[in-house]
């Protein structure tokens, strides 16, 4: 089976973000794929070391996300699309979205999977969108998958604001990783040196026949700020038990949350 | 022009979530800045209570979709639903609760319609004629303003950040609506709800919660966490370090890969204040920390900070705020 996985480049998760006129600062910021992805790609090697068949990496970035596409096939995906064209960059989750599902109609699939949301804009919108530009099914949000033996349909379990239930579709589909769906591998050696000559395809506008023009963003970010300072704080002085009779008097007559 | 503001409640339960109420509060402002009245759509099975319900909250019009093929999520299927009513009323704005309901029926309806969709937003104003909305971006280290290039549009509202509108108020009951829609049979569904031994407070909803660190040391550690919790009708969350550590379920993860919450009170004990666990709660409006160590971290975000052992501190504060508590 043919499993495409949407990757996404995110600053690491480590990064203090700097902002500088309004915007953020990425120089000197270190890159990874965002951590649901890495959830979405272990998934898949998974399936396909169980039921045979290719795990295609799709990103949509800049000419720098090479190298994070480089670090997927790393651990084991068999190639990549690039879809590195100016024209994708600095546009909204509806502009990603047609990128996106422009380019897996001309791949081929039976599943595609990716993370239920990008850490970065923390969007949670894109992967849905593609679903349905495609007019596939989608289970989001998913914390267990399993193919049906004949691989046209997949059991899962979703975890939703802190609920469970479980949800089941025919294939193909596009199905969204949750913390929780499976443990990421670490790269081998072996791995990083294969990736070297994996294969990556770069694929502009022309390549899928989009009219740059008509990529119009609906929503735009008109500025960034750091999020609101917070007051300095009160360390509570006294043991353990002074420390604690305290709090609760202050929680309830200063703070008045309780 | 009239704008018609057209709000998505969710149901948990049977009950309207809170949420709801959310929505209608930011509704109203912008039905107000716009000149236009709000609207809602409520799309599942059974809805007839809670629509009657939100026609007493002073809102215009009440439409409903009400099958029994809706009594679980599919997403095809709500999609159909709601979009049919949109296409109806041709709202301006519409609006749902940043939930997993709302996040997921927003993005596949915001598709289908070509519209855009801003999610999670914590501001929502009228700007010189425009929708400015603000929501956080890498899980809150900074904080985005999202302009809409023009309108309709839709966005979605983060839980607890605005006052919910009252249940009911002295205005005029709206008309209800049901709206007849041929749903197609869905592809994809839930088909079972599973729920979990101690469903007790939703983090994203909670007033309060009270997380465990690496420093609480084991499932049992956990147990003065959750008495704690208890005492206060709240959520229980924990660090990754904690969830990893197998002693407690990865779904009360609060940071950048878990879950981000805004509670009016976050007591973080034994967790040292790690940049992703700042992330998803630096934004609570009151943060206390009990940790052992005067350099953590998580007292620079504190408000009220103990420096100390959580084993001595927490039963002393879980009785003390029993007494507190009696005391209302
Ligand atoms: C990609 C990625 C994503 C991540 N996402 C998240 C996330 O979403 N959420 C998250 O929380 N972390 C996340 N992390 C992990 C994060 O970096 C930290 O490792 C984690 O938050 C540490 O948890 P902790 O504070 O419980 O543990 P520690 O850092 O080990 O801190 C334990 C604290 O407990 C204190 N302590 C010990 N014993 C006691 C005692 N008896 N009484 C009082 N205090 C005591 C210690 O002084 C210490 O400060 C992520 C990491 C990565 C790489």
């Amino acid at each position: 089976m043919n499993i495409v996985v949407l990757i996404k480049r995110v600053p690491d998760t480590e990064t203090r973000i700097q902002i500088k006129d309004g915007k953020i600062a990425t120089d000197g910021i270190a890159w990874i794929i965002s951590p649901y992805d890495e959830y979405a790609v272990e998934e898949a090697l998974r399936l396909i070391e169980k039921h045979t068949g290719k795990v295609t990496l799709l990103c949509l970035g800049p000419e720098e996300a090479k190298e994070t596409i480089r670090k997927g096939l790393a651990l084991g995906a068999d190639d990549a699309v690039h879809l590195n064209d100016p024209a994708f960059l600095n546009g909204d989750a509806t502009t990603t979205a047609v990128v996106l599902a422009a380019a897996l109609k001309k791949m081929q699939y039976d599943l595609v999977l990716a993370g239920k949301q990008a850490v970065d804009e923390d969007n949670a919108q894109v992967a849905l969108r593609v679903a349905e530009l495609l007019d596939l099914p989608h289970v989001n949000s998913v914390i267990k998958l399993d193919l049906s033996d004949d691989k046209k349909s997949a059991r899962c379990l979703r975890e939703v604001d802190g609920d469970r239930d479980v949800a089941e579709t025919s294939l193909p589909a596009l199905i969204t990783a949750q913390q929780g769906l499976n443990e990421p591998r670490y790269p081998s050696l072996k791995g990083i040196m294969g990736a070297k000559k994996k294969p990556i395809a770069d694929w502009k506008a022309a390549n899928l026949g989009i009219d740059p023009g008509s990529l119009n963003a609906k929503v735009e970010i008109v500025r960034v700020d750091p999020p609101p300072a917070r007051p300095p704080g009160k360390k509570i002085a006294g043991d353990a038990a002074t420390a604690a009779k305290e709090l609760a008097r202050l929680l309830r007559e200063e703070a008045k949350v309780i | 022009m009239a704008n018609q503001i057209l709000i998505v409640p969710e149901e948990r339960e049977g009950a309207l979530r809170k949420v709801s109420f959310e929505l209608i509060t930011v509704a109203n402002e912008l039905a107000h800045a716009l000149g236009g009245a709000v609207d809602a759509a409520i799309i599942g099975s059974n809805v007839a209570a809670n629509a009657q319900a939100l026609a007493t909250t002073g809102i215009a019009h009440v439409y409903a979709v009400d099958d029994s093929a809706l009594a679980l999520f599919a997403p095809e299927t709500y999609t159909t639903a709601l979009t049919e009513i949109i296409r109806k009323i041709a709202p301006s704005i519409v609006l749902f609760g940043a939930t997993g309901f709302g996040k997921e029926l927003g993005s596949r309806v915001a598709a289908r319609l070509g519209w855009g969709l801003v999610t999670d937003c914590v501001g929502v104003k009228i700007e010189n004629g425009a929708l400015m909305m603000t929501r956080p971006i890498y899980a809150g280290k900074a904080m985005a303003t999202v302009k809409a290039k023009a309108l309709p549009v839709m966005l979605s509202v983060r839980p607890n950040i605005f006052p919910p509108a009252p249940a009911s108020t002295n205005a005029s009951t709206a008309p209800i609506e049901n709206v007849a829609v041929s749903l197609p049979a869905p592809r994809a569904r839930v088909v079972e709800k599973v729920m979990k031994e101690s469903v007790a407070v939703d983090l994203a909803e909670a007033k309060v919660v009270v997380s465990g660190g690496r420093g609480v040391k084991n499932t049992e550690g956990f147990e003065i966490v959750k008495q704690l919790a208890n005492t206060l009708g709240a959520a229980v969350g924990a660090s990754r370090a904690a969830v990893d550590a197998g002693w407690i379920d990865y779904s009360t993860q609060v940071g950048q890969t878990g879950k981000t919450v805004a509670p009016q009170l976050y007591i973080a004990a034994g967790i040292s204040g790690a940049i992703q666990h700042l992330a998803g709660m630096s934004s609570s409006k009151v943060i206390v920390a009990i940790n052992k160590d005067p350099d953590a971290p998580i007292f620079q975000v504190a408000d009220y900070g103990i420096v100390g052992d959580l084993f001595q501190v927490l039963p002393v504060l879980n009785e003390e705020l029993k007494k507190v508590l009696a005391e209302k």
